[in-house]
């Protein structure tokens, strides 16, 4: 449906003579990953590949353990938004006992721990990763290019505080729900272990003008940064994509739970209520030699027009409406100065992504005024099955888990497709566009090169979750003689056996 | 009443009291993990090593005696208890960021309570053996320390189900039932020897994570005090040794 536009530059047709430059690491992304550009003697980009060089086997080691771990195991796959994973985890043994309807005391509990987890995780990335090039431009110095040098500026000294104390309240209200900002407990199968303490309810309250206030200022300057440079920042890194997204009753923008919708390029829905537990039906993933991270596809449409995104973004295009009523004022506005959806513009993802923090923000409100969070039931009966599927919208996009279990309750295979994975074909899209448009024929710098980290930045990728290849990733060894000539390759397929190629 | 000096207080005893007994009973805690009030000492775990009289013993085992002179406070003890403590680290496979038993775990709790921060050895990583035969219990080999706890308090239930197997690192629990399987051996969820495992070898079903954050055993207190409030009542309901 979507053409991969630069698609050829995936793959050089030859290697002989030509330059290597790498930027390894990328800086300011969760996780370890690296770009890698072929060049030729005219510094024309002959290929440019985003590379996973991480490598984790969640999916292989959690196996062989009881069902009942998953969740709290699978957290660990993360320390920025582990709370992602410990709901994915948490819905998909609810799926898996046969616990379809959790209480509502249990439901609003996951649901505020995960607003403030989405809250939190915009924050640290907005703010402490992402605002720099906005803030002092892609060409600036790299050493001012971090939160550091905002808190010694004097103009960017209060967004960069306005950034920690957003990310600190997300935090809070994270570990009075599972009793550690980072990798607590509190989801069980089917429900959870503790009510909110009325005391922290209020402290969290009393804090929530400032942080609704604080919420606001952010989306204004996230809106002034793209719309500074309103048409570079439309063309930057765009790449015309479908876009998929979980969405509630009516089309509502959703974070924790609901059915999936596909946006097309033109603005119709190619898919609504798509049943998330049955993924397979029309998701799959294609695996490259380079990378360990998979390539998620709509099955019918195939690995070249069946790419997608997801994330802050595409939850805007798809959903119809907020249900909260300044982050909707917000949505409105945003479509109004950026066109109708899909707004495609690569950079938009920042501003999209302040929105949804002000909207964390105020579901937050709604549901500390909620008496369901200080009692009432707090787990449902279960039953265990065989399998389980769990799928909430991560702060990055749809986190999909999905475990089966023996008759003993213990896992015999995991499959996990992580948010920063169904944007893998779109990154690698986004930075082939800023390499063939921006960087084609000229000479390299490092200024340069930040414009393709800016573009990966965008999406806010979570490169160690996203590494989940093990058993499956094929790989390629190339001998190649010092000028660049090739000697010999070896080949290892998905399945398996080797090759000389 | 006969006194010995523990780190120079005054311990009174009654004839036939370990150290261990006599330190517990005036308020004193000796780290241990493989002692309970309940059962007769085992000796094995090393823990609550002592210097009696310029010589190192186990508190657990040795009787006291009138005038001994004990000392278990110093510095170097709490070198060896905390080395002692990490090699029964290395010797499993002790994943403590997703195990449920995470915070009420005594072998964790005394990792806090040394002043563990390492791991210092470089681990085994041993293969052991999952057992989640039981409908009601799960044995987690790679958990284990040897303690024997749940060994003793089967035997005394009159039901045998535990039993250490092998030697040195291929030592391992066993189960007493014709397939070598919990689910087949006699132990109920009620047993005593299901619920007595100091770490998380031996768990019941349907418990995991049931108990908050900051709610835990030892969130609450360390294992020195949880120690002391809980084993000083217990305090000589042994009955009979065991047949070590």
């Amino acid at each position: 449906m979507t053409e991969q536009r630069y698609r050829h530059l995936e793959q050089a047709s030859g290697k002989t003579g030509l330059r290597r430059v790498a930027i390894d690491p990328l800086t300011r992304v969760e996780g370890h990953g690296k770009v890698t550009l072929l060049l030729d003697e005219e510094n024309r980009v002959q290929q440019a590949r985003l590379h996973i060089v991480e490598f984790r086997g969640f999916e292989k080691f959690i196996q062989g353990r009881p069902y009942w771990e998953v969740p709290v195991l699978v957290q660990r796959l993360c320390g920025i938004c582990p709370v992602s994973h410990l709901l994915a985890g948490a819905k998909a043994i609810d799926d898996l006992m046969g616990a379809t309807g959790i209480p509502p005391t249990a439901e609003k509990l996951r649901r505020l721990l995960h607003y403030g987890q989405v809250l939190q995780s915009h924050a640290l990335h907005f703010f402490h990763l992402a605002s720099p090039d906005l803030l002092f431009g892609p060409e600036s110095q790299p050493a001012l290019r971090n939160v550091m040098a905002e808190l010694e500026g004097e103009r960017s000294r209060e967004i960069a505080l306005m950034g920690i104390r957003l990310r600190r309240f997300g935090q809070e209200v994270i570990r009075h729900i599972i009793g550690k900002r980072i990798h607590g407990t509190g989801p069980l199968p089917g429900g959870m272990n503790r009510h909110l303490d009325r005391e922290a309810g209020r402290e969290l309250q009393e804090e929530l003008p400032q942080v609704l206030a604080w919420a606001g200022q952010g989306v204004d300057l996230a809106r002034r940064l793209i719309l500074a440079d309103p048409g570079e920042h439309r063309r930057f890194a765009t790449v015309p994509s479908l876009f998929l997204a979980l969405t509630g009753p009516n089309g509502a923008h959703e974070l924790y739970d609901g059915l999936l919708r596909v946006r097309d390029e033109k603005g119709g829905l190619l898919y609504d209520g798509l049943e998330p537990r049955r993924y397979r039906e029309y998701l799959r993933e294609q695996v490259k030699r380079w990378s360990y991270m998979k390539f998620p596809y709509l099955s019918h449409l195939g690995p070249e027009l069946g790419w997608y995104r997801v994330g802050p973004l595409a939850r805007l295009n798809v959903c119809d409406h907020f249900g909260t009523e300044q982050a909707e004022r917000q949505r409105r506005r945003f479509f109004e100065l950026m066109g109708p959806p899909p707004v495609q513009a690569t950079l938009a993802y920042h501003w999209a992504r302040m929105i949804e923090i002000l909207h964390c923000a105020e579901r937050i409100e709604e549901l500390l005024r909620d008496e369901d969070l200080y009692r009432g039931e707090l787990l449902c009966e279960t039953s265990r099955g065989e399998e389980g599927v769990g799928v909430i919208e991560a702060p990055r996009g749809v986190l999909i888990h999905h475990y089966r279990v023996d008759e003993q309750g213990l896992v015999t295979g995991a499959n996990l497709i992580v948010s920063t994975t169904h944007n893998n074909t779109a990154m690698n899209e986004s930075l082939r566009q800023v390499a063939a448009e921006y960087l084609d024929g000229r000479e390299f710098d490092e200024l340069l090169l930040n414009r393709i980290e800016m573009a990966i930045r965008a999406y806010d990728p979570c490169l160690s979750c996203a590494t989940h290849a093990i058993g499956k990733m094929p790989l390629e060894l190339v001998l190649e003689a010092p000028d660049g000539s090739e000697r010999g390759r070896l080949l290892r397929h998905a399945d398996g056996t080797v090759v000389q190629g | 009443m006969p006194e010995f000096l523990l780190d120079g207080r005054s311990v009174p005893f009654e004839p036939g009291q370990t150290v261990m007994e006599a330190a517990i009973a005036a308020g004193i805690y000796i780290p241990h993990l493989c002692w309970h009030p309940a059962f007769e000492p085992h000796g094995s775990c090393k823990l609550c090593t002592v210097d009696i009289d310029g010589r190192p013993a186990s508190a657990c085992t040795r009787p006291a005696e009138a005038g001994m002179q004990v000392t278990s406070g110093s510095e170097a003890l709490r070198r060896l208890r905390l080395r002692l403590t990490q090699m029964l680290f290395v010797e499993g496979n002790h994943f403590c960021p997703s195990c449920e038993k995470s915070g009420d775990c005594e072998l964790q709790a005394m990792g806090y309570y040394l002043g563990m921060t390492d791991n210092h050895y470089p681990h085994f990583y041993p293969r052991r053996e999952l057992d989640a035969s039981h409908p009601d219990i799960l044995l987690d080999r790679d958990r284990c320390i040897f303690c024997e706890l749940c060994v003793r308090a089967s035997r005394k239930e009159g039901k045998s189900v535990f039993a250490l197997a092998g030697r040195g690192p291929q030592t391992r629990l066993v189960i007493n039932s014709p397939s070598g399987r919990l689910g087949d051996s006699e132990l109920d969820a009620g047993d005593e020897a299901a619920g007595i495992c100091p770490v998380g070898a031996i768990v019941r079903r349907n418990t995991a994570y049931r108990v908050p954050i900051g709610q835990r055993r030892y969130d609450l207190a360390g294992i020195d005090e949880e120690s002391l409030a809980r084993e000083r009542p217990l305090l000589g309901r042994a009955d009979g040794p065991t047949e070590d």
